[in-house]
C-alpha cells in the first residue's frame, strides 16, 4: 500500500503542472551557462582563465559541456517524463471532453453561468427545438439532442473541439524532439565509454594507428566528427571530439578532395568557399563526382558532409635564409613545404623547424579614422562603404624550437606591406601564443626588394669596414685640416666605437653604455650626437653599398635617409628578433585543404516531425477556439448558455451575437 | 433554408468583395511579372518563397484590410524609386525624389523622425485626451511605416546596383533587421488599434519603437552600419528569407506586449504602499548619476545603465494605476498582452524552427548549443511558462503584466545582448 503511495506522489508531482514550468525554468536557467562560459574549449586553456582550483571545480560540475553533461541531460531526461505523463493524464479526460455535448448539464448549472439569458417563447415546442437545430447548424456547431424527463428538451452544441488536438500535437511534440535529439546527441558513446568498451585516444598518433578501443564502425548510430583533407588526399574517417581526447570514427566511403575554390568579393569579403570531391563507395566501389558548398550541403547514404572550414594543404615553398645579424649579403636558399617539421641548424645552434600554414591571402582591415558626425551625416545617404579592407599578400607561419624545448613564433608576409605609404617587409615574432606579434620591418629598397637592406646591413656590422667607415666619416664631418689632426683621430675612435656597440646590440647597446659613462645632465646631447654620428656613417655605408653594386653614388633625398634610418632601426631591433635567421619567403606553390564536417544524424527525421506537429499544435491551440452553447427548450422559455474554454472580448461579442440572433429567431 | 443563409457566419472567402479581387490579381500579376523577369536567376526554393509570399500578402490583405491599400501604395513607391534610379547607383546623391525622399536611406531617416513625431503625438493624444492628436498619431505611424517600408524595397533594389553578387533581401544584418523590428512592431500595433478601436496604447508601443529608432540613428551615424554589405558564404541561403523575417514577428509581438504589460500597470491600481518604491527608485536614479559622473571603475556605464532601468521599474510599480483614467480598460489591455504574445510565440516557434533547419544545411546539425540558438531557446521557455501559468492555471493581472514586462529584456538580450557579448556562429551583427 505505502509503495504504491509513493509511486502514485510521484507520478502526481511529475505530471504536474507546476513540476513542468519549474523544469522549463531550470532548463533556461542551466542553459544560460553555456552561453556566458564559452564551451569545449581545449582544457588548457581554461586552466589559464580559472586557475587550477576552479577549473577542477567547473570541470567536475561539467560546465566545459553543459549541454552533455549528464545532469543536464537528467533534467532533459525529467522534461520528457514530465511531458508524456502530463499527456497520459490528460489524455482520457481530453478525449471524453472532445466527444461529449456536455449534454447533461442541469438547468441551475446552466443558470449560473457568465454567459447566459432567457427567452419566453411561444408556439409548439418541438417546432422551436427544430428551428434552433437549424441555428445551430448554421453557427457550425455540432449538437445533440437530449430530452429531458421534466418535458423540456436540451439541444447542446459544440464547436473548435479540434483546439484539444493542439494540445496533444503541442506535447506530443516536445516528447519526439528531445528524443529525436538524444538519439542524435553521443548519449550512446557515452554510455560505450561508461560500460569501457570504447575510450578515447589521447596519443597524438596516425590514424591508421589509433587501437580500436578507440574506432567506431560504420554501424555507429550518429555522430558528428570534422576531417581536413587536402587538395589530392582522400579520407575515410572522421575525429570525433570527446573533449579529453578524440576517436575515430569509420566511414562508409572514401572522400577525396580534388579542388578547393575560394572567391572574394571587390571588398574582400569572402564570397565563396567551395570543394570538388569525389566520393566512393566502399560497398560497391562506384564513385561519383560533386561539389560541396556552404549551405549546400553532400547526403551520402544517410551520413551528411558539410563544407566547414578551409586552409593549407602542405604547399611547397621557398625560403630564402638571411642570416639575421651578419655580413652575408646572398642568401642561402631553402625548399620546404608547410605543415611539415624537420631538424635545422642555423649558425651553431640545433633546432626543429616547425613549419605551420602557408596562406595566400591575408586580408587586412585598414581602419579608417571614425567620421565626424557632420560627414556622417552626409554619408548616411550613401549605402555604399569606402573599402576598408586589402589583401597584403601571401604569409607563412613557423616556429623555432631550441634544444631545450624553448619555441618561438614567427610569421612573416612575401610581399612588402605599405605602412605610412613607405613599404616594408614584415617579420613578426611572438613568445608565446596567446600574444599578439610583434614585427621586424625591414624597409624594401627602390626596386622592392630586400637586398639593399641586407647589403648595408653586412656593411655596418662588418668589423673589416669600421675602420674605413670612420676614416670617411671623420673627414666628411670635420675635413682634412692638419690642425685638426688630433681631434680627427679622437672623432675617428669615438666613431669606431660607435659602430662596435652598435654591432653588438644596437642602439639599446651604446645608451647602456652612455648611461654609465657620461653624467646625467650631459646623456641627452651625446646620445643624441651619436644618433646623428651614427645616421652619418649608415648614409656613407649606403653609398659604399651603391658602389660596391656598381652603382654611382647618389643624391641623399629625403626617401632614402628614410630608408637608411629604417634599416638602422630595423639592425637594432633585429637583437631582439631571437632567431638567427631571417626565412624570407620568396616563392611557393599553393596546395589548399579543405574541412569537412560530417555527420550522421537519424534522429534529424524525428525531430522535423515533432516541429511540424509542434506548429500545428500551438496554431490549433491559439486559433482554434472551443465553445460550448446549451439550449434548454421549456415549454415557455429557452434557457440559451454559453461558455468557453478562453473566454474575451471575442466571445463576449459572439455571445452577444448569438443572444441577438435567438431573440429575433424567437420572436416569430 | 432560409434561415441557414440569414444566421451563418460568413467565411472569410464569402466576404470578399471587388476590392480584394483587384488586390489579389494586382499581386498576383506582380510575382508572375518578377517570376517572369526574374525567374532564371532563382532555384526552385527561391520561386516557391516567391509564390508563398505572394499568397501570404494577399491572405493578409484580405484579412486586415488596410493592407490592401498599404502594400500597393508602398510597393508603387518604389518602383517610382527604382525608375529614378535608372540603373545608376549615384544618381541617390543627384535626383530630388531620391535624395531627400525615398532613396533607402532618406526614407529610413524619414521613418525615424515620423517614429519620433508619432511617439509623441501619442503621448498628447492620450494625457490631453484628443481625439484628434490620436488620428494624427495614427496617420503619422502609417507613414512611417510606409517610408520604412519603401527604404527596405529600395534598399534591396540598391544592393543589386553595387553588384549583382552583392545583391540580396535586406534583412541580413543587425541595422536591416532593426528596421524590419521597427515596422513588424508598428504593424502589430496598428492592426490591434485597429482590432480594438482603440488608440491609447500607441503611446507605451511607440516608445520601444522609439528606442529602436534611437539605437538604429546611432549605430548608423557612430557604426555607419548602414552600409551594404555582401553577403559571407553561411547566409547565401533562402532560409535567410524564412527565418529573420518570422523571428521579427516574434520578437516584435514580445516587445508590444512588454509595453502593454507596462501599460496594464499603469492603469491598475495596487493598493499596498508604494513608499518602498519610492525610495528604491530614487536611491537607483542616484547610483545611477553617481556612477556616470565619478565613473568609479571599468564599465560603470553599464552599470549607470542597469541601475536606471530598475529604477524606471521601481517608478513604474510605485505609480501603479496613476493613468487609469487615461487608459483604457485593464481587461482590454490584458487580452491584447495575451493576444500579441501567443501570436508571437506562434511565429517565434516557426522561426526557431527554420533556423534549426537552416543550420542542419549550412553549419552540420541542427541545434549546436550555440548561444543565439540557445538564447532563442530561452525566450522560447519563457513565453511558454507564461502561456502556461495564464492557460492553463488561469493566473492574471499584474503578475502577468509584469512577466511580459520583463520579458522585453529577456527577448532584447537574446535579439542584442548575445550579438554585443557572447561569441558565437550568429557573425552577423557584432557592434
Amino acid at each position: 500500500m505505502r509503495r504504491q503511495s509513493v509511486s502514485r506522489a510521484l507520478f502526481e508531482l511529475f505530471s504536474s503542472m507546476r513540476f513542468a514550468i519549474s523544469l522549463l525554468t531550470i532548463i533556461a536557467i542551466a542553459s544560460i551557462i553555456g552561453t556566458v562560459l564559452k564551451q569545449n574549449e581545449p582544457y588548457p586553456s581554461y586552466v589559464i582563465e580559472f586557475g587550477q582550483f576552479w577549473f577542477g571545480i567547473f570541470e567536475w560540475l561539467g560546465l566545459f559541456d553543459v549541454y552533455h553533461s549528464a545532469w543536464f541531460l537528467v533534467i532533459l531526461l525529467f522534461l520528457v517524463t514530465s511531458t508524456a505523463l502530463c499527456i497520459y493524464r490528460n489524455t482520457p479526460g481530453m478525449l471524453r471532453e472532445m466527444r461529449s455535448y456536455r449534454e447533461h448539464a442541469g438547468e441551475s448549472s446552466l443558470k449560473a453561468f457568465s454567459h447566459q439569458t432567457e427567452f419566453a417563447i411561444a408556439g409548439e415546442q418541438e417546432q422551436r427545438v427544430a428551428q434552433l437545430a437549424q441555428w445551430l447548424d448554421a453557427r457550425r456547431y455540432a449538437h445533440k439532442r437530449q430530452q429531458r424527463s421534466d418535458g423540456s428538451i436540451l439541444l447542446a452544441g459544440k464547436s473548435g473541439s479540434l483546439q484539444k488536438l493542439g494540445y496533444f500535437f503541442a506535447h506530443g511534440a516536445i516528447v519526439l524532439i528531445c528524443i529525436g535529439g538524444l538519439m542524435d546527441g553521443n548519449v550512446l558513446l557515452k554510455l560505450q565509454q561508461l560500460s569501457g568498451d570504447k575510450h578515447a585516444e589521447t596519443r597524438d598518433l596516425p590514424q591508421s594507428k589509433v587501437p580500436s578501443a578507440s574506432r567506431l564502425g560504420t554501424g555507429n548510430l550518429s555522430y558528428r566528427g570534422n576531417v581536413t583533407i587536402p587538395a589530392g588526399s582522400s579520407a575515410d574517417v572522421v575525429f570525433l571530439n570527446t573533449g579529453e581526447g578524440y576517436m575515430v570514427q569509420e566511414l562508409p566511403f572514401d572522400l577525396r578532395l580534388d579542388r578547393f575554390h575560394i572567391e572574394h568579393y571587390p571588398t574582400g569579403q569572402p564570397k565563396l568557399f567551395a570543394s570538388d570531391v569525389t566520393i566512393t563507395d566502399k560497398a560497391t566501389g562506384k564513385s561519383q563526382k560533386t561539389t560541396i558548398k556552404v549551405n549546400h550541403p553532400l547526403v551520402f547514404d544517410g551520413v551528411s558532409i558539410y563544407q566547414a572550414s578551409f586552409g593549407d594543404g602542405g604547399s611547397k615553398l621557398e625560403l630564402a635564409q638571411w642570416e639575421t645579424l651578419g655580413v652575408q649579403t646572398r642568401p642561402r636558399m631553402l625548399p620546404a613545404r608547410s605543415q611539415q617539421n624537420f631538424a635545422y641548424q642555423a649558425g651553431k645552434q640545433q633546432y626543429t623547424l616547425e613549419i605551420g600554414d602557408f596562406r595566400l591571402f591575408n586580408i587586412e582591415n585598414v581602419d579608417t579614422p571614425p567620421g565626424q558626425h557632420q560627414s556622417a551625416m552626409q554619408d548616411a545617404v550613401a549605402v555604399t562603404a569606402p573599402k576598408s579592407t586589402k589583401n597584403i599578400g601571401p604569409s607563412i607561419q613557423f616556429k623555432l624550437r631550441d634544444q631545450q624545448g624553448q619555441a618561438r613564433e614567427y610569421q612573416n608576409y612575401m610581399q612588402p606591406v605599405s605602412i605610412d605609404g613607405r613599404a616594408y617587409f614584415l617579420f613578426g615574432m611572438r613568445t608565446s601564443p596567446g600574444e599578439p606579434f610583434t614585427y621586424l620591418r625591414i624597409p624594401a629598397d627602390e626596386t622592392g626588394k630586400i637586398d639593399t637592406y641586407m647589403r648595408l646591413r653586412a656593411m655596418l656590422l662588418d668589423k673589416s669596414q669600421a675602420s674605413g667607415l670612420a676614416e670617411t666619416a671623420a673627414s666628411g664631418t670635420i675635413g682634412d685640416k692638419v690642425q685638426n689632426a688630433a681631434y680627427k683621430t679622437q672623432f675617428r675612435q669615438s666613431v669606431e666605437w660607435a659602430l662596435d656597440r652598435f654591432a653588438h646590440g644596437g642602439f639599446p647597446e651604446i645608451d647602456r653604455f652612455l648611461q654609465t659613462r657620461v653624467p646625467a645632465d650631459k646623456r641627452e646631447i651625446v646620445a643624441r650626437t651619436y644618433v646623428r654620428l651614427m645616421q652619418g656613417i649608415a648614409v656613407e655605408a649606403y653609398q659604399r653599398v651603391r658602389e660596391q653594386a656598381g652603382q654611382a653614388r647618389e643624391d641623399i633625398t629625403p626617401e632614402r635617409f628614410r630608408f637608411v634610418i629604417d634599416s638602422l632601426v630595423a639592425i637594432s631591433t633585429s637583437f631582439d628578433y631571437g632567431a638567427p635567421v631571417l626565412l624570407q619567403l620568396t616563392g611557393f606553390d599553393e596546395v589548399k585543404a579543405s574541412g569537412f564536417q560530417i555527420t550522421r544524424s537519424p534522429g534529424k527525421n524525428l525531430v522535423y516531425l515533432g516541429s511540424l506537429m509542434l506548429v500545428l499544435g500551438v496554431f490549433a491551440m491559439f486559433y482554434i477556439k472551443e465553445k460550448r452553447v446549451w439550449l434548454l427548450v421549456k415549454p415557455h422559455s429557452v434557457l440559451f448558455a454559453m461558455s468557453a474554454n478562453r473566454k474575451g472580448s471575442d466571445f463576449d461579442r459572439e455571445y452577444q451575437q448569438n443572444s441577438d440572433q435567438l431573440e429575433q429567431l424567437l420572436k416569430g | 433554408m432560409q434561415l441557414t443563409h440569414s444566421y451563418a457566419e460568413p467565411g472569410l472567402l464569402q466576404r470578399l468583395n471587388l476590392a480584394d479581387g483587384l488586390y489579389a490579381i494586382l499581386l498576383l500579376a506582380v510575382a508572375g511579372f518578377a517570376a517572369n523577369r526574374y525567374g532564371a536567376y532563382m532555384d526552385g526554393y527561391e520561386k516557391a518563397i516567391l509564390w508563398g509570399s505572394a499568397g501570404g500578402m494577399i491572405a493578409l490583405g484580405w484579412y486586415w484590410k488596410a493592407v490592401r491599400l498599404f502594400l500597393p501604395i508602398t510597393g508603387a513607391i518604389a518602383l517610382f524609386a527604382t525608375q529614378v534610379y535608372n540603373g545608376n547607383l549615384a544618381t541617390a546623391g543627384q535626383a530630388f525624389w531620391l535624395k531627400y525622399l525615398i532613396a533607402s536611406q532618406p526614407a529610413i531617416m524619414w521613418m525615424s523622425a515620423l517614429f519620433f513625431l508619432a511617439t509623441g503625438t501619442y503621448w498628447l493624444a492620450l494625457l490631453g485626451r484628443s481625439e484628434f492628436a490620436a488620428q494624427t498619431a495614427t496617420a503619422l505611424t502609417w507613414s512611417a511605416t510606409g517610408m520604412g517600408f519603401i527604404g527596405m524595397l529600395v534598399r534591396w533594389y540598391e544592393s543589386y546596383l553595387i553588384g549583382t553578387d552583392v545583391g540580396h533581401i535586406p534583412v541580413s544584418n543587425l541595422y536591416e533587421v532593426f528596421v524590419l523590428f521597427c515596422l513588424i512592431t508598428a504593424l502589430l500595433y496598428l492592426y490591434y488599434e485597429e482590432r480594438y478601436r482603440n488608440r491609447q496604447l500607441g503611446a507605451f508601443v511607440l516608445l520601444v519603437i522609439s528606442a529602436a529608432v534611437g539605437f538604429l540613428l546611432w549605430y548608423m551615424l557612430e557604426r555607419q552600419a548602414h552600409a551594404i554589405q555582401p553577403l559571407i558564404p553561411a547566409l547565401q541561403s533562402w532560409w535567410m528569407k524564412l527565418h529573420v523575417p518570422a523571428n521579427f514577428v516574434g520578437y516584435g509581438a514580445f516587445s508590444l506586449s512588454a509595453m502593454l504589460g507596462v501599460a496594464y500597470l499603469l492603469s491598475t491600481e495596487d493598493t499596498s504602499s508604494k513608499k518602498p518604491f519610492w525610495i528604491a527608485a530614487t536611491a537607483f536614479v542616484g547610483i545611477a548619476l553617481l556612477l556616470r559622473t565619478a565613473q568609479p571603475f571599468a564599465n560603470a556605464d553599464y552599470w549607470s545603465n542597469a541601475s536606471a532601468t530598475i529604477a524606471v521599474l521601481m517608478l513604474i510599480e510605485a505609480n501603479r494605476g496613476r493613468l487609469a483614467r487615461f487608459l483604457p480598460q485593464p481587461e482590454m489591455v490584458d487580452e491584447i498582452m495575451y493576444k500579441s504574445i501567443a501570436i508571437g510565440f506562434a511565429f517565434f516557434t516557426i522561426a526557431t524552427i527554420l533556423g534549426a533547419m537552416w543550420a542542419a544545411d549550412a553549419w552540420g546539425g541542427y541545434w549546436s548549443w550555440d548561444p543565439k540558438e540557445t538564447w532563442a531557446l530561452i525566450v522560447w521557455l519563457n513565453y511558454a511558462a507564461w502561456l502556461h501559468m495564464r492557460l492553463v492555471k488561469g493566473l492574471r493581472g499584474a503578475i502577468l503584466a509584469w512577466w511580459a514586462a520583463i520579458g522585453l529584456f529577456v527577448t532584447t538580450f537574446a535579439f542584442l545582448g548575445v550579438n554585443m557579448w557572447l561569441s558565437g556562429l550568429h557573425s552577423y551583427g557584432t557592434l
